[in-house]
């Protein structure tokens, strides 16, 4: 597992560029272009099970949904931030990737640190140092447990149907 | 604002838990810590004499209460509701693209529900994106969408403002991050993901955290060529890229001065400093530029009680802002003109969704006009709407621009996303009236975008540097 550090306000422009939004929709189209104009590095190095670890206000600016889509893709365990951009946030509630608001696993961590994740627990240990974050409630979970909103959606549609049968 | 005791309009708030509300670090999206908070609200109750007053409500509580049918909500409830209109634009394609089985098996929720304007790039610069653009058209054939808005009407907000498709007490959802524009009538309006747009096409519902506040009030007004992207320059330059994030933020004090364009502006760029939405009361100004697109009986204005309950207060004296520029690569690094003044700029534009409207060209067309553009520099033109553009024609704006050197675009977004027109080389400089100048943004890694005014840049347009408007004569 490798993890990726980055400073604040990283951005949806550095994390998928804009000129490749229309252009662009699906993982495989939208992993080369990962992080393109923040870590060049990034796109052929990540691996499944990799972490990222941010500063304050991962992710914002545009709403494009490309970043979290192609992070989840490429197998990004999850992003540890002090903080999120909110469209982001929703994004990767809707997707399924997992983000966790913990400023001091953020300051705690030195290269080479040993990270244990128990996201059910809201868990976190970073170099033997644990740290707990806030559960999500249960609307969310119910999102995340049915594997995004898409699918959650169609199984809402879906009970929908039966009870008007 | 005093964080234990507060005295408004005589009546004293008990607030022994407020330092830990206003003080928590920016709210989890989720809502996560909602029942500590919705505890430490009841808590701040009016204490006056032995009655126990409840508290007075921000906006964003009461039209979420409303929209979700309850009596009141508090900070990081999750509500469920429906929103009144669902804004798209080319990425309808893709989003589309998701839900097709769906569509097919149950079909679009609510025919008025979407309004899709195709705007980003236009008209099509590539195969790919000519078929996203017919994409579209067949789905809104098919479905019998109400309110679809081919290229060439304008930018997607620009064309909702105008058709009153967004109106106060509202709540918009938009897979486009500056859908908080419509607070500038008093909506509640806010970006979305695609994901999230395809569902609610589906559904037509979708839950929302109800945000903290932040209330920030205007004195004064502004020195002339200074505008609302200054004094909203200035004020992300001050709280920050971050600085309203999660939260509402509330425009108060002195707002007779602000036009409704300028409005729109102020609002737009709620999202970059990270604000759910950023909203103006409903006035005579408000009123006014509504009268003409709808009747007055098809709103209901909502606004916060004076006893709300904020996050964080501010105050700004809008005479002591001067003209503003937000420096690479992040929108929250403003310094006032006078810092930056003089650096070489290659490309100025004057559009989009924050100045691409009728008074934006005008105040260039006032600089420009008789005169040239210096030969180093280009300057591109885009009207944010055909309605715009067409205003702008009688006025004879477009001939002074076009004289002047003006490259004049067709209406919508444009250079802004660097996906087609007025890309940048490497090492080259713009000045742009954009929202965004984020590394790469205008499609080169290599090149910087400055933000600025439409008054700076038409300024800086004449001397090919960037220039205080206020030191060059109309």
């Amino acid at each position: 597992m490798r993890v990726w550090r980055y400073g604040d306000d990283i951005n949806t422009d550095q994390l998928f560029p804009g000129k490749y939004t229309y252009t662009c929709a699906t993982p495989e189209e939208i992993k080369p272009h990962l992080l393109e104009d923040l870590d060049p590095s990034f796109a052929s190095e990540v691996r499944e099970g990799d972490i990222i670890i941010a500063g304050k206000n991962f992710g914002c600016g545009s709403s494009r949904e490309q970043p979290v889509v192609g992070l989840r893709a490429a197998g990004i365990r999850a992003i540890i931030a002090e903080s999120f951009a909110r469209i982001f946030y929703r994004a990767a509630i809707n997707q399924g990737l997992i983000l966790i608001e913990c400023p001091g696993a953020v300051h705690a961590y030195r290269e080479g640190d040993e990270i244990l994740l128990d996201v059910e627990r809201g868990e976190l240990s970073v170099g033997g140092k644990r740290f707990t974050f806030p559960p999500l409630p249960e609307e969310i979970l119910a999102i995340r447990r049915a594997g995004g909103l898409l699918p959650y959606t169609r199984e809402k549609l879906r009970e929908k149907r039966k009870s008007q049968e | 604002m005093n964080e234990n005791i507060m005295k408004k309009k005589g009546m004293w708030y008990c607030c022994e838990y407020l330092p830990s509300l206003m003080e928590t670090p920016s709210l989890h999206p989720t809502g996560a810590s909602r029942i500590n908070r919705q505890t430490t609200i009841m808590s701040a109750h009016v204490m006056h004499g032995a009655a126990v007053v409840h508290m007075g409500k921000t906006f964003a509580e009461k039209v979420l209460a409303k929209k979700a049918g309850v009596s009141e909500v508090v900070p990081g409830q999750i509500v469920t509701v429906k929103p009144d209109h669902l804004l798209t634009h080319d990425n309808t394609a893709a989003i589309i693209g998701k839900i097709g089985p769906e569509l097919d098996e149950y079909g679009i929720v609510n025919p008025d529900l979407p309004v899709i304007v195709i705007d980003h790039v236009v008209p099509a610069a590539s195969e790919k994106t000519a078929a996203n653009h017919k994409k579209i058209r067949e789905f809104v054939k098919q479905f019998g969408i109400t309110h679809f808005f081919d290229a060439g009407t304008g930018i997607c907000h620009q064309v909702v403002f105008e058709r009153g498709l967004a109106l106060p007490g509202m709540v918009v959802l938009g897979s486009d991050s500056h859908t908080c524009s419509y607070g500038a009538v008093g909506a509640f309006a806010s970006g979305i993901d695609r994901t999230e747009a395809a569902a609610l096409m589906l559904t037509g519902e979708t839950w929302l955290k109800v945000p903290e506040s932040i209330k920030i009030t205007l004195e004064g007004t502004v020195g002339p060529m200074v505008s609302a992207k200054d004094v909203i320059l200035h004020i992300i330059g001050d709280i920050g890229a971050d600085g309203a994030n999660y939260c509402s933020v509330e425009f108060h004090g002195n707002l007779a001065s602000l036009s409704i364009e300028e409005r729109f502006t102020m609002a737009n760029m709620g999202v970059e400093m990270g604000a759910k939405v950023a909203v103006f009361p409903v006035d005579d100004i408000t009123r006014r530029f509504l009268d003409s697109r709808v009747d007055r009986t098809s709103y209901e204005a909502v606004w916060a009680d004076e006893e709300a309950l904020y996050r964080r207060e501010l105050r700004y004296d809008l005479s002591g802002i001067e003209p503003e520029v937000a420096c690479p690569h992040r929108v929250d690094n403003v310094k006032p003109v006078g810092e930056v003044a003089g650096i070489e700029i290659d490309q100025c534009f004057i559009g989009t969704c924050t100045n691409g409207r009728l008074s934006d060209l005008r105040v260039a067309a006032e600089i420009l006009k008789g005169k040239t553009i210096a030969k180093h520099t280009r300057l591109i033109v885009l009207p944010a709407s055909r309605e715009v553009f067409h205003a702008a024609l009688r006025e004879g704006i477009i001939e002074i621009l076009s004289r002047a050197g003006g490259m004049i675009l067709p209406p919508g977004c444009g250079p802004c996303l660097g996906a087609h027109q007025g890309v940048l080389a490497p090492g080259e400089r713009c000045l742009s009236t954009a929202n965004r100048n984020f590394r790469g943004r205008m499609g080169c890694r290599e090149a910087e975008i400055y933000l600025a005014s439409p008054a700076t840049v038409a300024a800086s347009a004449l001397t090919g540097v960037i220039t205080d408007p206020r030191e060059v004569g109309t």
